[in-house]
C-alpha cells in the first residue's frame, strides 16, 4: 500500500484509531484544487438584459466583472431583428415608407425622409420636390429631434433613479406626439413622408398648435437645466463617464452627439444640406468633454436649436402642393375625412368611378403596380438625432426596391459601448449606454 | 415627324451627356410584364424581354470633385507601386455619385490609401452593404462601402464583387474598425466571408441559423391571410410587376 506503483496517483489514506480512512485529497488533485483557488473568485460574467429595464429595450450586455469593475464588455444584439430590409424587396417603392418608419421607432420621420430622398435621387426628381413639402419635412424632423432627445434624457434619468427627469421628459414628448397625431393621424408608424413629397397636407389648425407648442416648450426646456445641469448628484454620475475621444469616435464611426461631444462640429445638416437646411439659421453645438455629461448638454442645446428651426418653418409655410407634379409618381388620391373616418377622398373616387375611365386605370396601375425606378444605386444620408442615418438603395428598374440597406446610427454607435465601458464601474455602464441612446428597433432592423 | 424624332433623342439643345464607355453591367433579364408569367396574359406584353443593366463606366471628365479624387487615388496607388488599372476595374459616375469598382484583392490597400492620403482623407466609413445579383455571373455578391471625408466634405463609394462559388472579400476592419459589426451583418445576411475579420460570427440571426436570409434565392416566407372573405397570398407569392 505504501509504495504506489500504478500510474494513478494514490488517494489520501490516513490511519486513525477508528481504522483506515480513505479520502479524495492528495495526489494530483491538489494541484487542480490549488489552481482553481488561485483563479480570482471575484471574476463573474453577468448577462445584463435582454430583458433588463436599464438596457434600452432588448439589448443584451455581456459583462465580465471583477468586483465592481467591468473588465470586458460585449453586446448581444439581434433580439428585435424584423427583416424589414428583406420585406421591402417584396413591396412597391411607395409601400417602403410604411416599413422603414418602424425601424428606429423613435425617429420615424428621419427614416422616412432618408428613404424617400434615396428613392427621389434614383428617380432624379430631388429638385422637383415642392417647397412646402420640404418645409414640412424639416418641421417634422426637428419635432422628431425634440421627441427623440426627450426620450434619451428621460430614460437616461430614469436609469439613474431620477424619475422626475423621466416624468418631465415623457410629459414634453407627449406634446410632440400630440402634434404628430394632429398632422399625420398617428403617434408613431406614420408613413407620412412619401417618395415625391408627403401623403397629405397639414390639417387646419396646425400652425396654431405649433405656436402653442413652442410657447410650452420654451417654458419647459429650462426645467431640465434647473433639474440636471447644475445638480451635483447628476454631474457626479455623468461627468467623465462613457469617455470616447475624437480618435475613438472616428475609428468606431460614431456620429451625432457622440462625435460632437468630442469637439468636432460635424453635422450633415450643415455639411451636406438636404431639404433646404442650408437656408435655415441654426447652430451646431459642440463640447469637448467627450463624456456623458457633455452629450446631455448637447442634446439640451440641440433641442433649443430645433425650436429655432421650427419657428422658421412656421414662417415659411406658404400654400402650395406637397407632392411632385409628375402624375406617374404622385399618389393619385389625397386623403380626406369621410363619414367612416379618414380615407381616400370621395371627390377622387367619384371622379375615377363616374367620369374618367383613364383616371381609374391610372389610379389602379399606380396603386397596385407602383412606379418604375431606373436601374442604379444611390446613398442618401440625413442627420438623425443619433447621427448619420444613411440609406443605400439599389434599383433594377422594377417597381420594387432591389435592395435597401439602412446604416442606422444606433447600430454603429453601439459598437463604441465596449470602448466606453471597459475598465469602468458596472453602474457606469448604464450611464454610458444611456448616453449612446441606442434604439434597438434601429440597431436590429 | 422629324420633330418627333428629335424629341425622342438626347435632347434638342445640345445637352447630350458624355457617352459611357460600356453598356453597363448586366444583372439579369426580365420577361413579360404585369407579372402574368403563368399564362392568361392577353395583353400582348407577355413576350417582352428586358435586359437589366446598371449604369456603365464613365469617361472623364467626371465632374464635381470626382476628377480630383480619381487623380489623387490613381496617383497614390501608382506611388505605392500598384498600377491603378489593376486595382480599379472601372469608375462609374451616376446620379452625382462616384463609384470605384475595386478588384477584391486590392480592397484593403485602396481603403488604406483612401483613409491615409491627406488629399483623400476619407476618415469615416459608413459600413458595408451587401447586394446579391444572382444574374450577374461570376460577380454575384457585391459589397458596397460608402466613405465620407469630413475634412474635404465628400462622399464616394467603393464596390467589390465576389462570385457565389468563392464568397470571399478582404476585411477592412484593420483600417476602419467601425466595419466590425457591419461586416458581421453582411456575412450574416449574404454569406460574404470577410477574410481577416477578428470574429466573423452571425450578429442578427441566431448562431445556429441555416442559410443567408437576404440572398435573392432565400424565400421571404409568410402565410396567406384571409381578409374580408378573400385569400391574400403571402407577399412573395403575389404578382410581381418587375
Amino acid at each position: 500500500m505504501s509504495t504506489p506503483t500504478s500510474a494513478h496517483a494514490p488517494a489520501g489514506i490516513r490511519e486513525t484509531t477508528e481504522g483506515t480512512v480513505y479520502d479524495v485529497t492528495g495526489g494530483d488533485w491538489d494541484e487542480v484544487a490549488a489552481a482553481a483557488a488561485r483563479s480570482d473568485d471575484e471574476r463573474i460574467i453577468v448577462n445584463m438584459g435582454p430583458q433588463h429595464p436599464s438596457t434600452h429595450g432588448v439589448l443584451r450586455l455581456i459583462l465580465e466583472i471583477d468586483g465592481e469593475t467591468v473588465t470586458e464588455a460585449r453586446c448581444g444584439i439581434g433580439y428585435l431583428h424584423t427583416g424589414i430590409e428583406k420585406n421591402l424587396e417584396y413591396r412597391t417603392w411607395t409601400q417602403g415608407t410604411t416599413f422603414v418608419t418602424r425601424m428606429d421607432y423613435l425617429t420615424p420621420f428621419y427614416n422616412e425622409t432618408a428613404y424617400c430622398m434615396a428613392v427621389e435621387k434614383l428617380l432624379g426628381i430631388e429638385d422637383d420636390i415642392p417647397d412646402r413639402a420640404n418645409v414640412i419635412r424639416v418641421l417634422l424632423m426637428e419635432l422628431n429631434r425634440l421627441s427623440s432627445h426627450l426620450v434619451a434624457i428621460a430614460t437616461g434619468g430614469m436609469e439613474l433613479g431620477a424619475t422626475t427627469v423621466m416624468i418631465f421628459g415623457f410629459r414634453d414628448r407627449e406634446h410632440v406626439l400630440d402634434l404628430y397625431e394632429l398632422i399625420t393621424g398617428l403617434r408613431m408608424n406614420h408613413a407620412y413622408i412619401r417618395p415625391g413629397g408627403l401623403s397629405q397636407d397639414l390639417p387646419p389648425g396646425t400652425v396654431d398648435a405649433l405656436r402653442e407648442f413652442l410657447k410650452k416648450m420654451k417654458k419647459n426646456l429650462p426645467e431640465y437645466d434647473a433639474l440636471c445641469t447644475g445638480n451635483p448628484v447628476f454631474k457626479a454620475r455623468l461627468k467623465d463617464i462613457g469617455y470616447l475621444d475624437l480618435a475613438g469616435c472616428m475609428a468606431l464611426g460614431a456620429t451625432g452627439p457622440i462625435l460632437r461631444s468630442a469637439g468636432l462640429p460635424h453635422d450633415l445638416r450643415k455639411a451636406q444640406p438636404y431639404c433646404g437646411y442650408e437656408t435655415y439659421d441654426f447652430e451646431v453645438p459642440t463640447v469637448d468633454t467627450c463624456d456623458s455629461y457633455g452629450r446631455f448638454l448637447l442634446r439640451l442645446e440641440e433641442m433649443r436649436q430645433s425650436l429655432r428651426i421650427i419657428e422658421q418653418c412656421i414662417d415659411r409655410l406658404e400654400p402650395g402642393p406637397v407632392m411632385v407634379g409628375d402624375k406617374k409618381i404622385a399618389w393619385p388620391a389625397q386623403l380626406a375625412l369621410g363619414p367612416d373616418g379618414l380615407g381616400n377622398s370621395l371627390d377622387h373616387i367619384r371622379n375615377i368611378m363616374g367620369t374618367s375611365m383613364e383616371a381609374l386605370i391610372h389610379h389602379f396601375k399606380l396603386v397596385t403596380e407602383g412606379f418604375r425606378v431606373p436601374p442604379g444605386q444611390t446613398y442618401a444620408a440625413v442627420e438623425s438625432p443619433k447621427g448619420e442615418l444613411g440609406v443605400h438603395a439599389v434599383s433594377d428598374g422594377g417597381t420594387r426596391p432591389y435592395r435597401v440597406h439602412f446604416r442606422d446610427p444606433s447600430f454603429t454607435n453601439l459598437e463604441a459601448m465596449a470602448a466606453m465601458c471597459e475598465g469602468g464601474q458596472i453602474a457606469d455602464v448604464i450611464v454610458a449606454v444611456a448616453s449612446i441612446d441606442p434604439v434597438m428597433g434601429g440597431v436590429d432592423r | 415627324m422629324s420633330d418627333n424624332d428629335n424629341a425622342n433623342g438626347n435632347g434638342a439643345n445640345g445637352s447630350v451627356p458624355a457617352p459611357r464607355q460600356d453598356a453597363g453591367e448586366v444583372i439579369g433579364v426580365r420577361r413579360g410584364m404585369f407579372g402574368a408569367d403563368k399564362g392568361g396574359d392577353t395583353s400582348g406584353y407577355g413576350g417582352l424581354v428586358r435586359t437589366v443593366r446598371l449604369p456603365g463606366a464613365s469617361n472623364r471628365p467626371y465632374g464635381s470633385y470626382f476628377d480630383e479624387v480619381a487623380d489623387e487615388l490613381e496617383g497614390a496607388l501608382e506611388e505605392q507601386g500598384l498600377p491603378p488599372g489593376d486595382a480599379i476595374e472601372k469608375t462609374v459616375v451616376d446620379r452625382d455619385e462616384m463609384t470605384f469598382h475595386i478588384a477584391r484583392e486590392h480592397l484593403l490597400q485602396v481603403a488604406r490609401t483612401m483613409r491615409d492620403d491627406p488629399a483623400l482623407r476619407f476618415e469615416l466609413c459608413t459600413g458595408v452593404s451587401g447586394v446579391h445579383f444572382p444574374g450577374d455571373k461570376g460577380r454575384e455578391l457585391h459589397a458596397v462601402y460608402h466613405l465620407r471625408s469630413i475634412t474635404h466634405n465628400r462622399v464616394i463609394r467603393l464596390e467589390v464583387s465576389a462570385p457565389d462559388s468563392d464568397p470571399h472579400v478582404p476585411s477592412v476592419v484593420e483600417v476602419y474598425p467601425t466595419n466590425d459589426w457591419h461586416e458581421r451583418e453582411t456575412y450574416d445576411f449574404f454569406g460574404l466571408i470577410f477574410d481577416g475579420h477578428p470574429a466573423l460570427t452571425r450578429i442578427m440571426m441566431p448562431d445556429d441559423w441555416q442559410g443567408f436570409p437576404q440572398r435573392k434565392d432565400y424565400p421571404l416566407g409568410g402565410i396567406p391571410v384571409e381578409y374580408k372573405g378573400a385569400q391574400i397570398p403571402a407577399p412573395d407569392q403575389r404578382r410581381s410587376y418587375s
